[in-house]
This record gives C-alpha cells, sequence and structure tokens, in this order.
C-alpha cells in the first residue's frame, strides 16, 4: 500500500522517497533498511490539492470529451475509428427456445433465404438449444460470427479478402474473394458460409454472389448510419431485450456496464481469438 | 503538276469531311443507328461532367467501392446504390428494370461497346429495398 502524492518536493520533505524524481509518483517510505514498505500517510499539501484538483477536472473532461467523441455518431465522409470495439452481449437467460426472430430479421435484412437445402444453404445466424445432461440445465442462445480480435479467418486467407475493419468487425471482401472456403475450415464457431447458388433479389446493401464466403456483418451498414442491428432491433421489439449492442472501449456504454456488473463467458475462450461477442448465463 | 481544279476539289472534300464529322454527334444525340439511346438520369446534371463519367466511372465506383467496404465511409456521391438510383428505367409493368433488360442503364452503353459489367453478379440492379419476389419476374436472373 502506498499513498499517491502529485509533489515530490512534499514526499521529500516528509523523510519519504519518490520512486521518480518528477512530480506525481508513488511515494514509499523504507523503514531501517529493509525491503518492506509502509504507508506514508496522507502527505497532500496545499499545492498538491490544487494541482490534483486541477488535473482531476482537466483528466475527466478529457474523458468526458473524448467520450462523448466516440458515443457520437460518425460523419458519412469518415473512416470507421480504431478507438471503437464494437461487441454484442446475448443474455441467454433471455432467450427462449423455439424463437428465431434475430435469424428471420438477419434473413430478411440481409436477403440470404435458402433454397431448401439446410447443407448448401447460407447461414449468417443460427439458433442452438444446449442442455447439460448431468443437471438438466437447458438454454437456447444464437451463434453467428464471433468478430474476433484475432481472427483465424482472416490469417488463413490467401487473397486478404478476408479483413477486420479498424472498429472490430469482421468482413469479406467479395471483390477479392475466390471462394476457396478456407476461412470456413479455420472458423472454430462455423459461422461462415458459402453461396453455393446464384442469390436473387439482393438487397442493395448487402450484395451477393455465387463463389462467394459470406458471414455475419454485425449489420456494418446499420452501424455506419448509428442504426441498430438488425436482430437486436427485431429482440428489442420483440421485448426479450436477449441481445445488447455497444463498444466495448466505452466504459459508460451499456453493455461495458452489464460486461462489469455480470458474469460473462466466451465461446472457445482458450483459442484466445478475444471474440467481441459475449454470452451471459452460459 | 498540280492544276487550280484538283486544288478547288481537294478544298471541297475538307470543308466535306469538316462537316460530317460536326454532324455525327447531333446523329447520334437523335437516337439514330449509329449510337446507343442513353436513358436520361433524374437530376438535372450528374454528378460528375458527362465526359469524364463516361471514361472513368469504373475508377470512380472502384474506389469508393474499397472506400466504403474497408473505413465505412458511406458518402452519397459516387456510390453505385445512388447511380442506380438516379439512373433507373422503368419497365412496362412500372417497376424498374433489372440488369437482365437490354433497357438497363448500364446495359444500354455495355451491350454497345461488348464489355459485360459484372458489378451485378453480386450487386442489386434496381434501387431501394427489393421485396421478396416469386420466381419468374422482372427480377429474375439478377
Amino acid at each position: 500500500m502506498s499513498t499517491r502524492c502529485t509533489c515530490a518536493e512534499t514526499c521529500q520533505q516528509a523523510g519519504s522517497v519518490p520512486r521518480r524524481s518528477l512530480s506525481c509518483t508513488t511515494c514509499t517510505r523504507t523503514t531501517g533498511g529493509s525491503e518492506s514498505t509502509k504507508t506514508v500517510g496522507t502527505m497532500v499539501s496545499r499545492r498538491c490539492a490544487i494541482t490534483g484538483a486541477l488535473s482531476a477536472f482537466v483528466v475527466s473532461h478529457g474523458v468526458f470529451l473524448l467520450l462523448s467523441k466516440v458515443v457520437a455518431a460518425k460523419p458519412a465522409d469518415q473512416s470507421v475509428s480504431r478507438t471503437i470495439r464494437w461487441g454484442l452481449l446475448v443474455d441467454v437467460t433471455k432467450c427462449t427456445e423455439g424463437c428465431s426472430s434475430c435469424v428471420d430479421a438477419c434473413r430478411e435484412e440481409h436477403g440470404w433465404t435458402g433454397f431448401g437445402r439446410p447443407a448448401t444453404d447460407p447461414q449468417w445466424i443460427r439458433k442452438l438449444f444446449l442442455k447439460d445432461r448431468a443437471t438438466g440445465y437447458a438454454v437456447s442462445l444464437p451463434i453467428m460470427c464471433q468478430h474476433c480480435e484475432f481472427p483465424p479467418c482472416v490469417d488463413v486467407c490467401p487473397t486478404g479478402a478476408s479483413f477486420r475493419r479498424a472498429d472490430g468487425i469482421v468482413l469479406v471482401d467479395r471483390h477479392i474473394c475466390i471462394g476457396c472456403r478456407y476461412c470456413m475450415m479455420a472458423c472454430p464457431y462455423n459461422a461462415r458460409s458459402f453461396v453455393h447458388e446464384t442469390p436473387r433479389n439482393q438487397q442493395p446493401h448487402t450484395p451477393r454472389g455465387k463463389g462467394c464466403v459470406e458471414s455475419c456483418t454485425l449489420c456494418a451498414h446499420r452501424i455506419d448510419h448509428d442504426r441498430p442491428l438488425a436482430c437486436v432491433e427485431r429482440c428489442t421489439e420483440l421485448g426479450h431485450q436477449a441481445l445488447l449492442f455497444g463498444n466495448l472501449n466505452d466504459p459508460r456504454s451499456d453493455i461495458s456496464q452489464r460486461l462489469a456488473s455480470y458474469a460473462s463467458v466466451r465461446v472457445r475462450p482458450d483459442l484466445r481469438t478475444n471474440p467481441g461477442i459475449y454470452y451471459q448465463g452460459l | 503538276m498540280r492544276s487550280d481544279d484538283d486544288w478547288g476539289l481537294s478544298r471541297l472534300l475538307v470543308v466535306f469531311l469538316v462537316i460530317i464529322n460536326c454532324m455525327a454527334p447531333a446523329v447520334t444525340k437523335a437516337g439514330d443507328k449509329m449510337g446507343p439511346l442513353i436513358p436520361k438520369g433524374k437530376g438535372e446534371r450528374c454528378v460528375e461532367e458527362t465526359g469524364f463519367m463516361r471514361r472513368n466511372h469504373m475508377e470512380l465506383l472502384k474506389h469508393q467501392r474499397d472506400e466504403t467496404l474497408y473505413k465505412g465511409i458511406r458518402t452519397k456521391r459516387h456510390s453505385l446504390q445512388e447511380c442506380i438510383a438516379c439512373h433507373t428505367v422503368l419497365g412496362p409493368n412500372g417497376r424498374p428494370v433489372t440488369i437482365a433488360s437490354p433497357e438497363h442503364f448500364c446495359n444500354v452503353c455495355h451491350a454497345y461497346v461488348a464489355v459485360t459489367p459484372d458489378c451485378f453478379m453480386c450487386h442489386a440492379s434496381t434501387p431501394g429495398s427489393s421485396d421478396p419476389l416469386p420466381s419468374g419476374d422482372s427480377n429474375e436472373g439478377k
């Protein structure tokens, strides 16, 4: 334990040894040449108090300005920022079995309707039903691209078509995707699909073509226009409230506060992919 | 030795060629067989000068696609969606025609110069969100 002091001069006067000669250092007093340290006690002088208050003001307002910059909608002509890391929290205790509204919303938004052939139909998001045989505890949850910080799909892509946007969204550049499907093999979450058949009625915001790999885009087109994700919007509209979207880098965002308050897990954390999708109650 | 008559004929030929050259664009604009009849866009003028667009629209689109995909920049000026929205051609049923139709704005020129654009293998060739339509409709083969 040690007391923080913003003034090294005062610390020296109090008989302590500042670790660094500059101000604003952590001061400790050694006793009898031993290595043990003791708390010096309150040593904040008036000068320290004033500078401390000033720096606290500057820091708090600086943080506030920074956060308001992060929270504000991105202008259309500006690039996405690395200061943002988009994430999604799935509360599996609120996700009901048999409900597939998020899947339906995604399908309608992006137009990935299948052809009644489950083996080859695209699937950007799917519902899983898990049951612990020992206890009988059962949960239902959606799973999609986990938007990893270290995505294996990006590592293996031979053309650079798989990439991670600055704000953490993992995407496929269909202009240079050759359809080799290495990314599908590399993805531990089975999140990607190959377009086997010629799509029809593509949505203007979601181009889709035969021979490319595709997956959840975290509704990047909606995020860029400051609109909620299609799945989150539908889940919220129906009152389920099982999906919470937000900026993981902003400690004031709803998702960050919920993650700080409740236990959550990510799928296969042992792979160290650092996914952006969190599950609560799993 | 060159006679005065020869000189006069040569001058006449040059004047004739100049007149023909000046007339050609007018004939093309009139929709004669000499060039494609390009449908007019909805706006008063294009986002860039027409001649520039005819030569460089593909470069603008390519630049914009990377800006949008990698950086999330979604300005409308050079966006394919905006091109499609402005240059819509309505079919007999009152709905925008798709790239499958020879009357589609892109097709009119691209068919004339025998260059196949592959944008619409993935991108929608009609503006707005197209409703899920049964097979055999006007959006078939998009």
